[in-house]
Formats: C-alpha cells, sequence, structure tokens
C-alpha cells in the first residue's frame, strides 16, 4: 500500500501544490498527511468530474495541481477530462486509485475498466503497488511535466 | 429582462476582473467585451465553467473573477455550488443566467423550468452572499453592491431567451486562446 506520509513527502519533491480530490477508503488514510503539509492545499469535490475543471483553472491560473480519485470517480469525469486534456491540452496529474487491483481473482468491474478506459483516453500511466514505488511515480510526473503531457499514476488498492 | 443589457451592466462596472463565459454567455459576451481577461470556456464541459473560475480565484487570489453559468448547466452540477461554497474564495463571484431552457440545443426546457430556485439552493450549499433579479432596473441599481458583497457571492438572473439566433460563436482555436489569457495574466 501506498502511505500517507510517504505520499505527501512526494507530492511536495514533484512541486504540487494543490490536491484537488474525493479520496476512497485507501486514499482517504493520507488525509492526516496530505492536510499536516503546509505545501500543500487540499480542496475537496463533491463529484470527481469537478476536479479536472477545478484543476484547470488552478493549472491556467499558475499552480501545480493534481487531481485524486478513485477509479469509479475517473469513470464519472470521462467528459471533464476529455474536456480539460484534449480540447485544451492541459498537463494535468492525477493519481486514481486502483480498487480491487490487489484482490486475487476479483470480479470487480471497477477493477476490470480501469486499465482499459484508461488506455482507451490514450494517457500515460504508471502503476504504484506500494510505497517502494513512489520514486518512479515521481519520475513519471518528472517525464510528464517534460513532454508537457498529461499523467496518471495508478494507485493499487484492495476494496478501494 | 433581457439578457444583453443584462450583460452591458456588468460590462460598464467591469475593473479589471477575470470574466468566466460559457455556452450562451460567450456568445453575448464576446460581442459586447474583447477584454484580455475574457476567458471564454468554450468548448466545455458542459457545467463546469463555475468550476474552472474557482480554481482560478483560488490561483490567483489579488485578482477578482467573475464566472457565468447557465441553468441548465448549473443543474448538470449543483454540487459545485457546495465545492466553492467549502473552497471560500475570498474573490469569487458567480452569475447564474437562467432562461429556463436549453437555448443552444433548440429551446428544450430544464428538467426544473418553472420550479426550481436557484438563489435557495445557493444559499443552502452555503454560498456566502446571495441576490435574484427579474427586472432590468434592479439589477442595474444594485449591481456595484452585489459586486462588494463578501464572497463567494452568487448572482441569479432571470432572463429572457435571445431568440432564433441558438448558434454559438465560431472562436480561434482553444490553444491560441488560452496562450493569449495567460499572457494577460502574467501581463498584470
Amino acid at each position: 500500500m501506498v502511505s500517507g506520509p510517504r505520499i505527501a513527502e512526494t507530492l511536495c519533491q514533484l512541486g504540487v501544490t494543490d490536491v484537488v480530490w474525493l479520496p476512497d477508503s485507501l486514499l482517504g488514510t493520507w488525509e492526516t498527511a496530505l492536510a499536516a503539509e503546509p505545501r500543500l492545499r487540499l480542496l475537496r469535490v463533491c463529484r470527481e468530474g469537478e476536479a479536472w475543471a477545478l484543476a484547470a483553472g488552478l493549472l491556467i491560473g499558475g499552480r501545480r495541481p493534481l487531481v485524486v480519485v478513485q477509479c469509479t470517480g475517473l469513470f464519472e469525469s470521462g467528459d471533464a477530462l476529455r474536456n480539460v486534456l484534449f480540447d485544451w491540452r492541459l498537463p494535468l496529474w492525477a493519481l486514481v486509485g486502483y480498487r480491487s487491483y490487489l484482490l486475487a481473482g476479483s470480479t470487480d468491474t471497477a477493477r476490470r475498466f480501469t486499465e482499459p478506459v484508461l488506455a482507451a483516453w490514450g494517457l500515460d500511466t504508471l502503476l504504484v503497488e506500494s510505497d517502494d514505488g513512489l520514486q518512479r511515480l515521481a519520475a513519471f510526473f518528472r517525464s510528464c511535466q517534460a513532454g508537457g503531457r498529461a499523467g496518471v499514476g495508478l494507485i493499487a488498492e484492495g476494496r478501494g | 429582462m433581457a439578457l444583453v443589457p443584462a450583460l452591458e451592466v456588468l460590462v460598464a462596472l467591469r475593473r479589471g476582473q477575470i470574466v468566466v463565459t460559457t455556452m450562451g454567455a460567450t456568445r453575448e459576451w464576446a460581442r459586447l467585451s474583447h477584454d484580455p481577461l475574457d476567458f471564454h470556456y468554450l468548448p466545455s464541459a458542459m457545467g463546469h465553467a463555475p468550476l474552472l473560475g474557482l480554481g482560478l480565484a483560488l490561483a490567483l487570489p489579488e485578482r477578482e473573477v467573475i464566472a457565468f453559468n447557465g441553468d441548465g448547466g448549473m443543474l448538470m452540477g449543483l454540487g459545485g455550488l457546495v465545492t466553492i461554497a467549502a473552497a471560500r474564495p475570498a474573490n469569487y463571484t458567480l452569475v447564474v443566467l437562467e432562461n429556463g431552457i436549453y437555448e443552444v440545443t433548440g429551446g428544450q426546457t430544464t428538467a426544473g423550468s418553472g420550479t426550481v430556485d436557484f438563489a435557495a439552493i445557493g444559499r443552502a450549499a452555503g454560498l456566502t452572499s446571495v441576490r435574484e433579479f427579474e427586472r432590468l432596473d434592479d439589477w442595474r441599481h444594485a449591481a456595484p453592491e452585489c459586486l462588494a458583497l463578501p464572497s463567494p457571492r452568487m448572482i441569479v438572473l432571470h432572463v429572457e431567451p435571445v431568440g432564433s439566433d441558438y448558434q454559438l460563436p465560431t472562436l480561434e482555436p482553444a490553444a491560441g486562446r488560452l496562450e493569449r489569457f495567460r499572457a494577460a495574466l502574467a501581463a498584470g
């Protein structure tokens, strides 16, 4: 599992300024660590699609936002991310909780559709299963930044 | 009230604010204003202009932001009002243009046409200052005070459909408009 203190540290190293999010039961365990980090502003949305437009405004205004949602929220977000990532070509970063990835033999349809949906959008992705993957995640986002591309880090979850 | 004179009130009062337009508001505002701080959120994800405006307001606390939304767009994201209230921007005004129809698609009525109370929803969502106007004279008279109320503000304007001219404007590609908008922000 990816832990709150380590993700907060990683986000600060990357220069993330705002976490625009709707947590699930894994991502929600990060809240104490994220909230304790003065370099991060947490912005809670009511539905995940909102997060993309809010993050777009922050990015246009000069901030470095990060969208954090569960994969089910990614599914809900389709039109919003289509607009900001493709119409406006804004190189936003996101972390997406990959529900049930860690459950062997899971028939959770949220698990079944996550990678195909991201592939359909043509988004660059990186799977992170534990804190050991956070340096790769940081390198991935830096690569996205250098290339002016959006990027999605998939965070492996159990029940999510 | 008619839409164009209602917008002209804001054009006349504008003093350096960022203005985020969308859908039908873009069509009319783009005819009335050519300010480099106009951000025409078109193409858009319908209903999300208030959230994009919120992001700008939070990123740029030294600037005032006015974001438009139609009633059809507002109904697509009522939770966004709660998000705005929770974020507590100190420099934010949402203007909801309510005409009861989806004008740009041909005038079909919204699900809440004639029944929904956006001002009450805004208050219940926690927006600090909410005002509502049906008559142009009332709006014109109160507008300066409305823009000075504690933020976040919500102004609901009951406007008439424009008529048969339902087409959205043809704008230049988004990338060029975005680049110019960012340059305007950078220029102070």
